[in-house]
């Protein structure tokens, strides 16, 4: 409760500062609300970054952090739609509803949802990642990298993102090695840095020797660092909080997108759009690989990468069976955005149930 | 998978370093308590320790200077909660939850600068001797001095409120306020100093995840911590023996619940992740079950303000 009071109080600091600088500004303004504070160094982090990006190309920007994902959404949403802001980003799923509702009240302001799927009014368009593109890769890296045959991997909450991510990670690491085993512990939270080195100290002491995260902070990739063993950054390149283990990371770069979205507003070329960027988008970046590993490994996933990014290789292709053995995608077919938004089984492979 | 000896060992001493944090918060909440005095600000000291800590190690460079640095930003955020429920006489629970609020939003606020910066690598004592025994090995060998401190810590409290004539002051100033003053004692002096020591030993356990266990700053890293060494001040009838036992139970039920899931026990994940506040909570009242002890332990004048100015 007293995290809302203080962020309630700092959202109206905020908006108070808005509606000053509105009254003088005329160029096209962009508003970000965020859903957890700037600084998790994870998601928010990562749109801050991209927000910065856009003031960098020469616009005036505005963000409110620690928005609930509650009628408090709708209420900061309205006021930065009445304080001038022609368009607003919105980064969190649960913002979906607040979003489209306040747009129907504003319908010269845009509006840009991350992760959502409803666009009930011309002025709202949807933006996602295809982290699962990312995923891939690592999953190739750990399968090759692995002696014990075992990859540990930190899952955060059981929604079809991180269950997409997870399925992307073991077919990639099953096709270059059959014998691997992914051990999943689901830590049930986005960031709490000792819940999850705790969550990879078990992994690591049961004998996973790649840990892969869908969780946002450090504490992972530092765990690996003191015991050994490889890890992959999450969310942005975590290769300087521990150099020996992290092998690469999957950057969110929302940047290009959004001064792209700016951009198109202050030129009156803004038009509703679903977004689901990947690799070949810029959208999901690789980090630097990592030179333990082999000559050959590398070009291989250079490869992997340029194929993702071209279309030439999907991550789900069939065939791809479910835990139990049906098929979930057929052999020659990839799976489309309608499976891969609601994905909520495991593929074959994956030990252990969803938690549900 | 592979149970072993060494396997045990293993598990036992994260298990360890797990409850680091909370045996030092508890254990100085437990000193302020036993004076009288009820400071719900716990997790506000923690994180404003946890900023300072690694703050000052990115700046200094020197892990000493962050260590007590954490310890004295500790203090000094108690003394404004000392100072506003002893010379002020404000109500201890508003101003221990102001302290916590205020404590969040600065830390946040200082830490803007910090987030994404990777810590110092914190020097470890006597790891050559961890392959030496089997099972203690890892238990006994190659920890951070904080760690040794902590599992001392509650020994120390025990012996300090039970056998030095310090902790008896402190034990009556916290059971009869009234009576200490007649006895000449300056009951305002007394939990002033307990309040600093419990800022801390918050301070310590914040800087311990920053500096250690976590090498990194970002905002709210104590996760709740602090409310946990408050529950476990209660739970364990202000006894630090039992202090150090609920925070093992807890530490141990939190990485025991991630070994299990990993093994791939079919129980409810949520349930697994409930597990350790349940376990903590029925160990404690089961094992604090003569009430004829916890009334001896008891402050009795907890939370209350005393005003006669002496």
């Amino acid at each position: 409760m007293h995290k809302f009071f203080i962020r309630s109080f700092v959202s109206s600091l905020v908006l108070l500062f808005t509606f000053t600088v509105a009254a003088i500004a005329k160029d096209v303004k962009a508003a970000f609300v965020y859903i957890g504070p700037t600084g998790d160094h994870g998601w928010t982090y990562q749109h801050d970054v991209g927000r910065k990006a856009v003031e960098a190309a020469g616009f005036k920007t505005t963000y409110v952090e620690g928005v609930p994902e509650s009628a408090d959404a709708e209420r900061v949403l309205r006021q930065l739609a009445n304080s001038g802001h022609d368009v607003i980003f919105t980064t969190s799923f649960g913002y979906m509803n607040p979003t489209n509702k306040v747009a129907k009240e504003f319908p010269n302001v845009k509006f840009e949802h991350a992760t959502g799927y409803k666009r009930e009014h011309p002025n709202v368009s949807t933006y996602a990642a295809r982290f699962y593109e990312g995923r891939t890769i690592l999953g190739t890296i750990a399968g090759t990298m692995t002696k014990s045959n075992v990859i540990g991997y930190v899952a955060s909450f059981p929604i079809p993102e991180v269950i997409r991510g997870i399925n992307s990670f073991t077919l990639a690491a099953q096709k270059v090695n059959p014998n691997i085993k992914t051990k999943i512990v689901w830590a049930f939270t986005w960031y709490d840095p000792g819940k999850e080195a705790e969550a990879a100290k078990a992994l690591i002491d049961q004998g996973a020797d790649v840990i892969a995260q869908h969780t946002d902070s450090t504490a992972i990739v530092q765990m690996a660092e003191k015991a050994g063993v490889y890890a992959f950054g999450q969310a942005s390149d975590m290769d300087k909080f521990a150099p020996k283990a992290v092998l690469t990371s999957v950057e969110n770069n929302w940047g290009p997108y959004y001064v792209d979205r700016v951009k198109a507003v202050a030129n009156g070329t803004w038009n509703q759009k679903d977004t689901w960027h990947g690799i070949g988008d810029g959208m999901v970046v690789i980090s630097d690989l990592d030179s333990q590993m082999p000559a050959d490994l590398r070009s291989k996933v250079k490869k992997l990468q340029a194929d993702l990014a071209s279309g030439k290789v999907h991550s789900f292709t069939g065939p791809i069976y479910d835990q139990k053995g049906n098929l979930m995608v057929a052999e020659g077919k990839t799976a489309d955005d309608g499976m891969l938004a609601g994905m909520m089984t495991y593929v074959k492979g994956v030990e252990g149930d969803i938690p549900k | 998978m592979i149970i072993d000896i060494n396997f045990i060992g293993l598990i036992i001493a994260s298990i360890m370093a797990s409850a680091v944090p909370l045996i030092l918060a508890s254990c100085g909440e437990l000193i302020t308590e036993r004076s009288g005095v009820l400071n719900l600000g716990v997790e506000g000291m923690m994180i404003i320790g946890a900023i300072s800590g690694f703050a000052l190690m990115t700046v200094t460079g020197s892990l000493i200077i962050a260590i007590f640095g954490a310890m004295l930003a500790g203090v000094l955020i108690s003394t404004i909660f000392a100072f506003l429920t002893q010379t002020l006489i404000t109500n201890h629970v508003a101003t221990g939850l102001a302290l916590t609020i205020f404590g969040i939003g600065i830390s946040a606020m200082i830490g803007k600068n910090f987030v994404g910066i990777p810590g110092k690598e914190f020097p470890v004592l006597f790891e050559g001797f961890k392959d030496t025994i089997p099972l203690l090995g890892p238990i006994l060998f190659g920890h951070s001095i904080v760690f040794y401190f902590a599992f001392a810590l509650p020994f120390i409290t025990s012996y300090f409120l039970k056998k030095t004539k310090t902790g008896l002051i402190v034990r009556a100033v916290g059971d009869s306020p009234e009576s200490a003053s007649n006895q000449g004692i300056n009951v305002r002096l007394v939990r002033y100093a307990c309040i600093l020591y419990g800022g801390a030993m918050s301070g310590l356990a914040g800087a311990y995840l920053s500096m250690i266990y976590t090498p990194q700053w970002i905002e709210n890293m104590t996760g709740g911590r602090g409310w946990i060494a408050l529950a476990l001040v209660v739970f364990s009838t202000w006894n630090p023996i039992k202090i150090l036992i609920g925070a093992m139970i807890f530490g141990g039920l939190t990485i025991i619940q991630f070994h299990m899931q990993a093994i791939g026990v079919r129980i409810p994940v949520q349930f697994l992740t409930a597990l350790p506040y349940i376990v903590t909570i029925i160990v404690l009242v089961v094992i604090s079950r003569d009430s004829r002890k916890i009334r001896l332990s008891t402050p009795s004048s907890l939370g209350k303000s005393f005003y006669k100015d002496n």
